[in-house]
């Protein structure tokens, strides 16, 4: 401790308090850089038993390495998986036991070798301000300058500028148009607001597309609904689609439970206490599946917006804003249920031109 | 070979007489090789723990693209609709699917290994943003991304979010039932961008959502462009790294004009090397007895199921919580007869953008309150800067509690809680959190800093009591050594900026008065308490107390037998 009463300045901090050092404070007085502290040697570097011992367990893991290895390939050779999941989990358990043995034993060999027989001692190297410095410096600075005063574009010549940058801002154009103008397909956006229910369309029940009779919903029951079509179309790219804007969740409420709903004066859009809402979340569009018998809530189980159906499906929590629009229903001859109409309103997440 | 010297000729000297030496000089004469191997062969790397985060993220990198490469052999990115002809599950036999489906449960089924490589790149995709952001935590409470770093820095807050758009991209290629609704979120939050949501949606879905174009994009994004970018950026993230030397842990000997460490060649190789195959293994372990996204449990995409509790990768949670968190009534607004919905602009693209835009101009609005224009090497210690340390734990707060909040549904069903009171303790933690966070942090980093002046002034607590002759008590302090005294003076304490008066000496109001004013007031934030480091002068003056003369003479001698003599007291 006898220096502190000696304090000397330390040269390397010296060098670095310049102008630029800001508004850090460094005060006059500092201690000094007591330097790199001094190396310990291991237990390896003094006693030859011990380096001998490590040099025996560093092989050791290589070998175990190498049994891994051969293990995997046992097991890819050996135990093919027999299709059953169990038999696949099986399959990939000892593969991967074994791929997982075969680099552990690497991994560990390397690093116990680097931490009991390779050198430790630490080496001090001296860093180089990164800025060019010095003759280097002015060299560039002169090259940049020549250069620039070749190309002629110096304080000159400002429509050549301009035409230089226009043309080389202007010509990914000509790759984008073609490209932006066909990756949206047809880019018919207005397509967001209809979906393929009609005046008449029977309500079918998901997946198996058979229409519903009126008289087969029972109080409290729940049927998740798409629009009857045939079988061929249901096989198609069109149908995911269409689906996607298509689905309905129709509920059989105790008609005096059915508070409202959204079918303007003087038209009813419900079915005896049967109503149906579409069941794309009005947030972002995540199915709303999870209905609750006792509350007449409706759950979205991505970020729970919740809607009450006996009200007219309108939001009791979370983030959605709108309530999910209603599917008008009625039954046909036949006593089917079928749509009266489309939905009154596009149906999912909100969008810019969503009301025009 | 390295004999050579200049008055010789072209060739070596000294004639390589091993195998590698003929290899090395074969390579040499027709590379110059040798003046790289000068160059890196024995450059000095400092070694920390902390130092090993960037490199699982490289190696889980590494291991991604292997284990990518397998699944690419196998994969089909179609949309194409198939019956599954496959036997095996039995429960998706004759199901009516996408090829990218049918080809994902053949490659799980039928191809042996093909399971565990799937689950391999699976959690290396997890592990692979969790070492980023725990290697970027490390950067930013060490203060790393301070000059000459912040390129680096910037270039590490790419690899981060080109980090995310692997990791989703590569989430939906399976078109199953979960990353199929992962994706209708998407298309509802890209609906929600005022005049152009519609379009883009048509832009990412080549018409109305899901289309049959989604797959295909998403696999050309997932294994051509954005590993593609990844990989140039990863090459200058090292590169600038090799360039500038690594930082290194305050210490005694470390300074901001050397480096002090261990050398390439062998000892890093050997360590880094060492560190691939541990990662690579762990990775194998979890793929094999760890299963993940068992996508033929869910089955194939249809836009009408949908399962409770599911969860995104958790790199995604944080904007699922945002999303979950924001309350929706009253938030659509109709203006004109266009729709704005911030129930989904603010939660899905406010509150990342600004996340990401206070880690972008954090490095600069530091140096600027600091007014701090010099090379820094060596590292903080995080108490040593309170301000930026209480910052970096409110943002991890904020992070936090939006990643609770994606999975509010699994914390209701788990603890038999209601979905909506955590949810309202979520939204209410949100904004509380940080700020008490934040506060907790500074207050503790102080106390560390002045925790450690007291040590240096009187030194550790020995719990030896020492009677005086004259009856006085004291407890005896042991001095600290000089390693360990360093590491607890050697730093900055920066002030608040001080800045020019509001007028000038005839009166006349300065130009950019205001602007300064306000850079003081933040930097009054930053820096108004400090804790400067204990300079000689202080210790010297602690000593003097007391026993004065006597203290001084004996202080040399070791505690143990100098007995009271080597004392310092506590006042």
């Amino acid at each position: 401790m006898s220096e502190n009463q000696n304090p000397q300045p330390d040269a390397s901090h010296e060098v670095t308090v310049a102008p630029e050092a800001g508004n850090a404070v460094v005060p006059a007085d500092r201690f000094t850089d007591p330097g790199v502290p001094e190396h310990k040697p291991r237990l390896t570097d003094t006693d030859p038993r011990a380096a001998k011992r490590a040099e025996r367990t560093v092989t050791l893991l290589f070998v175990l390495s190498i049994l891994g290895t051969v293990g995997s390939i046992v097991a890819y050779v050996l135990v093919p998986p027999d299709g059953t999941t169990g038999g696949v989990r099986l399959s990939t358990l000892l593969i991967g036991l074994g791929l997982a043995v075969s680099l552990l034993g690497i991994g560990v060999a390397g690093i116990h070798w680097a931490k009991t027989l390779m050198g430790d001692r630490e080496f001090v190297q001296e860093r180089h301000t990164l800025a060019t410095q010095g003759e280097a410096r002015e060299t560039a600075i002169r090259d940049m300058n020549e250069g620039l005063v070749d190309s002629g574009v110096v304080g000159r010549r400002g429509v050549l500028k301009g035409a230089f940058f226009g043309a080389l801002a202007l010509f990914p154009l000509a790759i984008a148009v073609p490209l932006i103008g066909s990756v949206g397909g047809d880019w018919n956006v207005s397509s967001f607001k209809h979906t393929m229910w009609k005046r008449g369309t029977r309500l079918a029940i998901d997946p198996s597309g058979r229409p519903i009779k009126a008289s087969d919903v029972t109080v409290g029951s729940v049927f998740h609904v798409i629009p009857e079509t045939t079988e061929e179309f249901r096989e198609s790219h069109e149908w995911v689609t269409e689906k996607s804007k298509a689905v309905v969740l129709m509920v059989r409420l105790n008609p005096e439970d059915l508070r409202t709903d959204q079918s303007p004066e003087g038209e009813t859009w419900s079915h005896e206490g049967i109503v149906a809402y579409s069941k794309i979340c009005t947030h972002v569009g995540c199915p709303v599946a999870l209905y609750e018998q006792q509350t007449h809530h409706l759950l979205c189980p991505c970020h729970q917006s919740t809607f009450d159906i006996a009200d007219s499906a309108k939001v009791v929590f979370g983030p959605a804003n709108r309530r999910l629009p209603q599917l008008p229903i009625t039954v046909d001859d036949e006593g089917y249920l079928v749509a009266q109409d489309d939905f009154a309103e596009p149906i999912g997440p909100s969008f810019w031109e969503r009301l025009k | 070979m390295s004999t050579a010297t200049h008055d010789t000729q072209r060739e070596a000297p000294a004639k390589p007489t091993t195998t590698v030496g003929k290899a090395a000089d074969y390579l040499d004469q027709r590379t110059s090789i040798g003046v790289a191997v000068k160059e890196f062969a024995r450059k000095v790397f400092p070694d920390h723990w902390s130092f090993m985060l960037g490199e699982i993220a490289l190696f889980s990198f590494v291991v991604l693209i292997i284990s990518g490469f397998f699944l690419t052999m196998f994969f089909e990115p179609s949309m194409a609709l198939t019956r599954y002809e496959g036997e095996h599950p039995a429960s998706m036999h004759g199901e009516l699917m996408s090829v990218a489906f049918a080809s994902t449960l053949d490659m799980s089924f039928e191809v042996r290994g093909g399971l565990l490589m799937r689950q391999i790149h699976h959690w290396s995709a997890l592990i692979f943003m969790a070492s980023i952001v725990v290697h970027m935590m490390r950067v930013f409470f060490t203060g790393a991304f301070r000059k000459p770093r912040e390129i680096n820095w910037i270039v590490g807050l790419l690899l981060m979010i080109l980090g995310l758009a692997a990791g989703f991209t590569g989430y939906s290629l399976p078109d199953d039932v979960l990353s199929g609704n992962g994706l209708r979120i998407t298309d509802g939050v890209v609906k929600s961008i005022p005049l152009l949501g519609s379009f883009l949606s048509y832009l990412i879905f080549g018409g109305e959502f899901p289309g049959h174009h989604i797959v295909p994009r998403l696999f050309t994004l997932h294994i051509f462009v954005v590993p593609g970018i990844l990989l140039a950026l990863i090459a200058l993230h090292l590169f600038l790294m090799v360039l500038q030397k690594h930082t290194q842990y305050p210490g005694g000997g470390r300074t901001d004009t050397n480096v002090v460490g261990y050398p390439a060649l062998p000892v890093y190789v050997a360590k880094m090397t060492g560190n691939f195959f541990l990662v690579f293994g762990v990775l194998a372990l979890m793929g094999a007895t760890m299963a993940i996204n068992n996508v033929w449990n869910y089955g194939p995409y249809d836009p009408s199921p949908v399962s409770a509790g599911a969860q995104p990768d958790w790199y995604m949670l944080f904007l699922e919580g945002s999303l979950r968190l924001m309350p929706g009534q009253g938030t659509e607004w109709v203006i004109f007869g266009y729709t704005l919905s911030w129930n989904i602009l603010i939660p899905a693209v406010v509150v990342p953008g600004l996340l990401f835009t206070f880690l972008f101009v954090y490095p600069f609005i530091e140096a600027k309150v600091t007014k701090d224009d010099r090379e820094h090497h060596v590292l903080d210690r995080p108490r040593n800067r309170p301000a930026r340390t209480g910052l970096g734990v409110a943002f991890l707060t904020a992070f936090i509690v939006l990643a609770l909040a994606g999975s509010n549904d699994l914390i209701a069903t788990h603890f038999g809680l209601s979905i909506n009171a955590i949810t309202w303790v979520f939204r209410i933690l949100l904004f509380v959190g940080p700020v008490f966070a934040y506060s907790v942090t500074r207050r503790i980093c102080l106390g560390l800093q002045r925790k450690d002046r007291e040590l240096v002034l009187h030194g550790h607590e020995s719990g030896r009591i020492v009677r005086f002759a004259n009856g006085e008590y004291i407890e005896v302090h042991t001095p600290l050594d000089e390693q360990e005294r360093w590491l607890r003076v050697n730093y900055d304490s920066p002030a608040p900026l001080e800045i020019a008066p509001k007028t000038d000496a005839r009166g006349v109001k300065r130009k950019g008065y205001a602007s300064d004013k306000r850079w003081q007031r933040l930097s009054r934030f930053f820096y108004e308490d400090r804790v400067e480091p204990v300079t000689p002068a202080e210790v010297a003056a602690a000593h003097s107390h007391g026993e004065h003369d006597q203290l001084g003479e004996s202080d040399e001698r070791p505690a143990v037998e100098a007995g009271a003599g080597t004392t310092s007291r506590e006042h």
